[in-house]
């Protein structure tokens, strides 16, 4: 049994790590401010939801594991609301979007 | 299993000096902000790693709670402002 949660916790470990490390690559890469948005919001979420949920296999069932699962639920929440904010921000500032239909109206509003 | 969490814990901290390119380089300042509040969540799970390292995960997880608390509002704060108030060069 203990050796069963040891090896859940390193696969789910291992493949976080995988996830952050394809979104850091991601920020340095790609070539738009919004589309860096996506590497952040989406990739680095899922690694650290994937690195604590290893961990939290191999806490078992303690008051910590539930701290974890929470700081989970935060992070899960909080970072693409950040990134969205940021976004929303560059956007009235007018930043405009690489690929842009219409490069005098970014947003599309009418 | 401690040998284990110390490798990947290093592997992360490797990770973390790549946004920082991005930091010192980005073209926008909203890019700057962008890969600091990026570096600001690999951190937390740094030190949550070196909790398990420590084996004194009880101290270590009000830290990272309190931390990513701190980070989120700091960026969130960050945007409203740049949002709300009229630059000079504009």
């Amino acid at each position: 049994m203990i050796e069963l949660q040891i090896t859940f916790s390193i696969i789910f470990v291992v493949l976080g790590i995988l996830f952050i490390l394809a979104g850091s690559i991601g920020i340095i890469r790609l070539p738009d401010f919004y589309s860096r948005t996506h590497s952040i919001s989406k990739s680095d979420t899922l690694g650290v939801v994937f690195v604590i949920i290893g961990l939290v296999i191999y806490e078992g069932f303690t008051q910590s594991s539930l701290k974890l699962v929470f700081i989970c639920l935060f992070i899960a929440l909080s970072n693409p609301i950040g990134s969205h904010a940021l976004a929303r921000a560059a956007l009235k500032k007018g930043i405009k979007p690489l690929l842009s239909d219409d490069l005098d109206n970014p947003g599309g509003k009418k | 299993m401690d040998q284990f969490f110390l490798y990947s814990a290093v592997v992360l901290t490797i990770i973390i000096a790549i946004p920082l390119i991005r930091v010192l380089k980005g073209p926008t300042l909203f890019d700057r902000l962008l890969a600091t509040s990026a570096i600001a969540t690999k951190t937390i799970v740094l030190i949550t790693l070196l909790g398990f390292i420590y084996g004194k995960i009880d101290m270590f997880i009000d830290i990272t709670l309190a931390y990513a608390i701190l980070g989120f509002i700091g960026t969130l704060m960050i945007a409203k402002y740049i949002t709300v108030t009229n630059s000079p060069e504009e």
